[in-house]
């Protein structure tokens, strides 16, 4: 069909650059960690309230160093507020929703992700660094949106106060420290 | 050293028709296609003057309360936004514009006008049942309306009625097509007229999702049929649609670039077969690839999602394939005008033009959007950026650029075609065209910025609880580029007006619909890239593999439980 030979090798190089960025982008994916989320659980949104572990939100640690974070996505809070972790917790997290559809992203890590009712979104990370990395909902969910947001605080040392004995359950929720504005229905 | 060094081809021997001089609209038929073209201007009008009322609040200037009779809140004001430009403007310019190529470029009336006149009204009615609940505050659910944020029945209605009438609409074109291949036996069809066609298939196929999730969950469920819907479920039929949506916005410019710009700016088509290749590439890809919005999304294996990210890659080929093209096709114009240089000869391109500036601007502003939209479609990067400032700032070089923009530069040739009036205020056009380039490119870099430092997107991040200092300049260079917007609009809406109230002018003062010839005769044109089954067939085929199973598995799983908030949330 005649193609020019220009054409040809443009055509080519843009293949070539495809392929490339699909290779870096599926290593990156399922060799190195930069991974994210999949299929987790699912649950009914109607009865979250009277289900474990929905019913008690929050941080357990599951063995020395780490921990599984529970939250609930609602108009317009998070439940825990704050997530307060030891530096180099690995934290499996997990999020659902008891009503809309809403967003769970960490700043300046990557945590990101669609909470959607009826399913649990599930992401694992380390927290290597100290300090406190807010949780935004990034998912359009009426009139208190702008208020809904956490906090994960990393901490310095392992002597955090709510790793309590091993196995032991210590929920740190509703903190006064996350979003204090509340927006009347 | 340049692309067009090649001897030009050897003219064919097939047949031609083109002795006689081209048919052009009857009045009729223009009033027809003028029709599509009122709605669609007056709703970017008022859509786009609710923009810069969000970008404004982003630096904490909140006009709202001062409106607040008319509009409710920002969140309404960004679905009217939404609705009325990406949905609204589009569509109704597209059907339009459709017409018009089909008409045009076959030199021939509709088979069947009563079909398209159905098509039409079908449309208007589903916008004004759409329009009351938008404007009444009772729909605000933005223009992704998210189940289970629960809008008015009349919202979900509206929608629908007016995706079937542009499918109505659709049908009156391939019945035109197929008449006039009928009378044509043996030459291929006009690139204008199956581009404009390919469009119209792919949107069909594409909106099937829209379709089936609100006959089956949304409608039903506003009305109070059923009480709860699969919000994940919604989500997959929604991307379904959602992104071939980009590109049936898309490939009407892409229409208007190979098919018509290379003749405004002097030059050629430079190649027939793959303008065609490129438009078929889009029938067959553009659909499976719905996955790459939902890369974070919870129910969907990564396997899906990747080979989404894969599948969303090869439909940037023919993007690649387009930027070639097109740029060498306006090289070419170029130096037959005089232009030399490797890069220089874009001087030369009729920059006065205030149809073609607007259509070049819009394609540099493309070339970042489609540099964003790789990023978009890379799988794990989807962290960084999913539900972020990013996204907007992506599609507004996108949508609200590439096509936006290309879309006001055929408006400044269609108007006056279809009115028998003259542009009003040239210069005025030209600088309308410059200064939504200069107030996008403001807007966009720092809505990117913002997006990458975290901020979530469609948010009033002035009075947003957590915004930290750093976020400021960039919030404030949004509501600038806003403001510089703001005068965009304000100058279009000045153009559009003076010149649909303007004088009848003299038919030879009236401009002609811009056809570009191509360099290679259009039956050089293999076969097979003028022929829709095996593509349509093709484009089947790769929906039923790549989408297939896993929507499968969520309709055998679907769970009815989500009945949304007791209270309306917005």
């Amino acid at each position: 069909m005649g193609i020019d030979p220009y054409e040809k090798n443009w055509m080519r190089v843009s293949i070539l650059l495809l392929a490339v960025f699909f290779a870096i982008v599926t290593i990156g994916g399922f060799a190195m960690g930069f991974q994210v989320s999949g299929v987790s659980d699912e649950v009914d949104p109607r009865t979250l309230a009277q289900s474990e572990p929905w019913a008690n939100p929050g941080l357990r640690e599951v063995a020395p160093g780490e921990y599984e974070a529970y939250v609930v996505a609602q108009a317009w809070t998070f439940n825990p507020r704050v997530l307060e972790v030891p530096v180099g917790s690995k934290v499996t997290i997990y999020v659902t929703s008891s009503d809309l559809q809403h967003g769970f992203k960490v700043t300046d890590t990557n945590i990101n992700m669609q909470i959607v009712p009826g399913q649990v979104s599930k992401l694992v990370y380390t927290f290597d660094t100290v300090g406190e990395f807010p949780y935004l909902c990034t998912e359009y969910c009426g009139k208190g949106h702008a208020t809904m947001y956490g906090t994960v605080k990393v901490v310095a040392d392992s002597g955090a106060t709510n790793s309590g004995e091993n196995g032991s359950t210590t929920t740190v929720g509703n903190s006064s420290n996350g979003a204090t504005t509340e927006v009347s229905r | 050293m340049t692309v067009l060094d090649q001897p030009d081809p050897q003219a064919p021997l097939a047949p031609t028709r083109q002795a006689a001089p081209a048919r052009e609209l009857t009045p009729q038929e223009r009033r027809f296609v003028g029709w599509h073209m009122i709605v669609a201007i007056s709703a970017l009008m008022v859509g786009s003057l609710m923009g810069p009322l969000q970008a404004f609040e982003y630096s904490g200037v909140d006009i709202y309360p001062y409106i607040e009779p008319i509009i409710r809140s920002y969140y309404q004001g960004l679905t009217i936004h939404g609705v009325l430009n990406a949905l609204v403007w589009t569509t109704f310019f597209i059907v339009g514009f459709t017409n018009l190529t089909t008409m045009r470029g076959l030199q021939r009336p509709l088979s069947h006008p009563r079909i398209n006149k159905l098509g039409f009204w079908v449309m208007v009615v589903g916008l004004l049942t759409a329009a009351v609940p938008l404007l009444g505050n009772a729909a605000t659910v933005l223009y992704t309306f998210y189940a289970p944020l629960k809008a008015s029945w009349a919202f979900y209605l509206g929608l629908t009625l007016v995706v079937v009438g542009s499918w109505i609409e659709g049908l009156g074109f391939y019945l035109t097509l197929w008449a006039w291949r009928k009378e044509h036996r043996g030459v291929r069809s006009p690139f204008i007229a199956l581009g404009g066609i390919i469009n119209a298939a792919m949107w069909q196929i594409a909106t099937l999702g829209l379709a089936v999730s609100i006959l089956t969950m949304l409608l039903p469920w506003s009305l109070g049929i059923i009480d709860a819907v699969d919000p994940e479920l919604s989500r997959t039929y929604f991307w379904f649609t959602g992104h071939p949506l980009v590109y049936f916005w898309l490939l009407p410019a892409y229409v208007s670039w190979y098919g018509m710009l290379p003749h405004q700016a002097g030059g050629k088509l430079f190649s027939d077969s793959l303008a065609r290749l490129s438009f078929w590439m889009f029938l067959l890809v553009s659909v499976p690839v719905g996955f790459h919005h939902q890369f974070v999304d919870p129910g969907i294996p990564q396997t899906w999602k990747w080979i989404h990210a894969g599948l969303t890659y090869s439909v940037f080929f023919p993007s690649t394939l387009t930027a070639f093209t097109v740029i060498a096709s306006l090289e070419y114009a170029a130096r037959k005008r005089g232009g030399t240089g490797l890069i220089g000869w874009v001087r030369q391109l009729p920059w006065t033009d205030p149809s073609v500036a607007a259509q070049l601007l819009a394609g540099i502003l493309f070339m970042f959007g489609g540099i964003g939209g790789l990023t978009n479609a890379s799988y794990n990067l989807n962290l960084v950026i999913h539900n972020t400032a990013w996204v907007p700032g992506h599609f507004h070089l996108t949508v609200a650029s590439a096509v936006t923009l290309s879309f006001i530069g055929i408006t400044y040739w269609m108007v006056p075609y279809l009115m028998g009036k003259k542009l009003w205020g040239p210069r005025v056009a030209l600088v309308q065209a410059w200064v939504w380039f200069v107030g996008m490119i403001v807007f966009s870099n720092a809505m990117h910025v913002l997006g990458l430092l975290g901020a979530p997107r469609r948010t009033p991040l002035g009075e947003a609880t957590y915004v930290p200092e750093a976020w400021n300049g960039n919030l404030l260079r949004v509501s600038i580029g806003g403001a510089i917007l703001l005068v965009a609009v304000i100058l279009y809406g000045l153009v559009m007006i003076r010149t649909a109230f303007g004088p009848k002018v003299a038919p030879e003062e009236v401009p002609s619909v811009p056809i570009a010839e191509s360099i290679r005769h259009p039956q050089l044109t293999p076969v097979w890239l003028d022929r829709f089954k095996p593509w349509l067939l093709g484009a089947a085929l790769l929906l039923i593999i790549a989408y297939g199973p896993q929507l499968v598995d969520q309709i055998l799983n679907m769970n009815l439980n989500a009945p949304g908030t007791d209270f309306t949330p917005w």
